[in-house]
C-alpha cells in the first residue's frame, strides 16, 4: 500500500512538472508549425513572465489573479515583438540564420535581465495558496492541483480554439501552405503574430506555475524547462499539439519516476536518453507525421 | 471599360527577368486563355496578378482599381479567385474545411451555405466526402475542391493554372465541363493551360504566351485555325 501510494505520488509529481513542460511545448510545436523555424528564445518568455509577475506582485502590490492576466499580456506583446523584430525580416532567409537570431534573442533577454535585477536569485512565495487535499493516504498539494486544472483547461481551450474557430482554421492553413491560405484571404503576418501571441502566453502561464513551485527568480530560469519542452516537443512529434501535450506529461512523468527509483543525478540523462531512442525509432516523434516528399 | 487590365507587366526571378512587358485584358463575362509551353511565364503572371509575386513594372488595374501593389490577402476581397497550379488543397484540413477556408473573407453565414450548397450540387462527390481530410483525395477530386473553394469566395473573375496537369483524360473533360458551367453562370474566367486544343475549344479569346512575351492574341476560333499555332500547340 505505501509503495503504491508513494507511486502514485511520484506520477503526480510528474503530471504537474510533465503539464508545464507541455505548456511550453505548445509554444515550440505551433511556432514551429507556421514559421518552420525553432524559437530558442521561448524558454526566456517562461523567464519574463516569472519576473514580470514579481513586479506586479512583489514590487506594484497588484492582486494576484489580476498580476497573473498582465503578465500573460505582457508576455503576448512580447512574443509578438520578438517575431516583428527579430524573425520577420528573415522570413525568407536561411534555417540557419533565423536560428543563430533565435538563440541571439535568447541571450539578449537573459542579459536584459540580468542588467535590471541582477544575478542573486531573488526570493519570491508562491502566489497559490490553495490548501492540500488528501486522499486516503495520498496527499496532493495545492500547487499541483491548481497546475492540473490550469494546464487541463488551458489545453482544452486551445484544441478548441485550433480546431474549431475561424481563425484557428486559418492558422492550420497558413502552417500548411502560406501562399494558399493568402489566396484564401487570409493575412498570413496577422496570423503569425497571433501565433506568438498564444505561444507566449502559454508560456507566461507555465511561468508562473514554474515559479510557484521553485520559488526563486534568476536570469537563467527559462532555460532548463525550454530546453526540456523542446524536448517534450521533439518526443511528441514537433509541429503537433496533441503531440506536444503528450511529450510534456510522458517526459515529466520519466523525469519523476527516474528522480524518485533510479537517481536524481541520471534523471536528465535517462529523460534525454529516452528521447535518442524514440528518435531512432519514430523519427518524426511519437505523434509527428512521417512526410512522404512528393514528386 | 476591361474587368482586368495588365498593362507592360514585368516580373524578375532573381536576375532573370521572367515576364518581358506583357499586357493583356479580360472582360467582364469572357473566358480568355493564355496558352503557351512550359517555362513561358503563364503562371508567373497569375501570381503576378493575385499579388503573391510583386512585378519589377507596369500595372494591374481590376475594375478600374490599381492593384499593382496590394497584398494578395486584399486582393481576393475584391473577387477574384486564384486556383493554383497543383491545387493547393489544405491537406490536414477536411473538404469541408477546405471549402470554409475558401468563405474566408465573407461574413454572411447565409450566403456561405448558399454557396455551400451550390458547390455540393456542382460536385456531388465533395459532399460524400465533406468529412475526410483532403490530401487523401485522388487528384481529380482535389481539382474540384480546389475549384470548389475558389467558388466559396463567389468571385467576379476566377483564375485557373493548369487545371487539366495530370488529371486522366475522363476528369479533364470533367473539368472543362465544370469551367463552362462556372463561365455561364455569370463568372469570369482566365485560364492558364498547357493543354491549348481544350483551352482553346472553351475560350472566346486566347494570348499566346513565348518566353515572357505575348506573341499572338485573337478571338480562339481564329487562333485554333492558325497554322502556326496548329504546329506549335495543337499538335496538328
Amino acid at each position: 500500500m505505501d509503495l503504491i501510494n508513494a507511486i502514485l505520488e511520484q506520477i503526480l509529481n510528474g503530471l504537474r512538472t510533465g503539464s508545464i513542460y507541455a505548456l511550453i511545448a505548445l509554444g515550440y510545436t505551433m511556432v514551429y508549425g507556421i514559421a518552420k523555424m525553432i524559437n530558442f528564445a521561448h524558454g526566456d518568455i517562461i523567464m519574463v513572465g516569472a519576473y514580470a509577475l514579481y513586479v506586479f506582485v512583489g514590487v506594484l502590490k497588484i492582486n494576484p489573479v489580476l498580476a497573473a492576466i498582465l503578465t500573460i499580456a505582457v508576455c503576448a506583446l512580447l512574443g509578438i515583438t520578438i517575431e516583428k523584430v527579430a524573425y520577420k525580416p528573415l522570413r525568407n532567409a536561411q534555417p540557419l540564420a533565423v536560428l543563430i537570431t533565435a538563440i541571439g534573442m535568447s541571450y539578449l533577454l537573459q542579459n536584459v535581465a540580468l542588467l535590471i535585477f541582477k544575478a542573486t536569485p531573488i526570493p519570491f512565495g508562491s502566489i497559490i495558496k490553495v490548501p492540500s487535499v488528501k486522499i486516503g493516504a495520498l496527499n496532493i498539494s495545492g500547487l499541483t492541483i491548481v497546475t492540473l486544472v490550469v494546464t487541463t483547461i488551458s489545453m482544452i481551450l486551445l484544441t478548441l480554439f485550433i480546431n474549431k474557430t475561424k481563425m484557428g482554421r486559418a492558422m492550420r492553413a497558413v502552417s500548411e501552405d502560406k501562399g494558399a491560405a493568402e489566396l484564401m484571404g487570409i493575412n498570413v503576418n496577422q496570423t503569425i503574430s497571433m501565433t506568438f501571441a498564444i505561444g507566449s502566453a502559454l508560456a507566461a502561464v507555465a511561468g508562473i506555475l514554474y515559479i510557484s513551485q521553485y520559488e526563486s527568480l534568476l536570469p537563467t530560469l527559462g532555460a532548463l524547462p525550454g530546453i526540456k519542452a523542446f524536448v517534450a516537443a521533439v518526443l511528441g512529434g514537433i509541429g503537433s499539439i496533441p503531440g506536444a501535450m503528450l511529450g510534456g506529461i510522458i517526459l515529466g512523468i520519466i523525469e519523476s519516476m527516474s528522480k524518485a527509483y533510479i537517481s536524481t543525478q541520471l534523471a536528465d540523462a535517462i529523460v534525454f536518453g529516452v528521447l535518442v531512442i524514440v528518435l531512432l525509432v519514430r523519427p518524426s516523434g511519437l505523434l509527428g507525421k512521417m512526410k512522404i516528399e512528393k514528386v | 471599360m476591361a474587368m482586368l487590365k495588365v498593362t507592360d507587366l514585368k516580373v524578375n526571378y532573381g536576375v532573370i527577368q521572367a515576364i518581358k512587358g506583357v499586357s493583356f485584358e479580360v472582360n467582364q463575362g469572357e473566358v480568355i486563355a493564355l496558352i503557351g509551353a512550359n517555362g513561358a511565364g503563364k503562371t508567373t503572371i497569375l501570381h503576378t496578378v493575385t499579388g503573391l509575386l510583386a512585378p519589377k513594372s507596369g500595372k494591374i488595374e481590376f475594375e478600374g482599381q490599381d492593384i499593382t501593389k496590394m497584398p494578395a490577402h486584399k486582393i481576393v476581397a475584391l473577387g477574384m479567385a486564384h486556383v493554383p497550379e497543383g491545387r493547393r488543397v489544405f491537406a490536414d484540413l477536411t473538404v469541408y474545411e477546405n471549402l470554409l477556408m475558401g468563405a474566408y473573407i465573407r461574413k454572411d453565414k447565409e450566403g456561405i451555405q448558399k454557396s455551400l450548397e451550390n458547390v455540393y450540387k456542382r460536385f456531388p462527390r465533395l459532399r460524400e466526402r465533406k468529412g475526410q481530410m483532403a490530401g487523401t483525395l485522388s487528384g481529380g477530386e482535389q481539382q474540384m475542391l480546389a475549384m470548389g473553394r475558389a467558388l466559396m469566395s463567389s468571385p467576379k473573375i476566377i483564375l485557373m493554372d493548369e487545371p487539366s496537369m495530370g488529371l486522366s483524360p475522363l476528369f479533364v473533360n470533367e473539368i472543362f465541363d465544370i469551367i463552362k458551367v462556372v463561365s455561364a453562370s455569370g463568372t469570369t474566367v482566365l485560364l492558364v493551360e498547357q493543354n491549348a486544343k481544350k483551352a482553346l475549344s472553351i475560350a472566346n479569346r486566347a494570348y499566346v504566351l513565348e518566353t515572357g512575351k505575348i506573341v499572338k492574341s485573337d478571338d480562339a476560333d481564329v487562333l485554333m485555325n492558325d497554322d502556326s499555332i496548329k504546329k506549335a500547340y495543337l499538335g496538328e
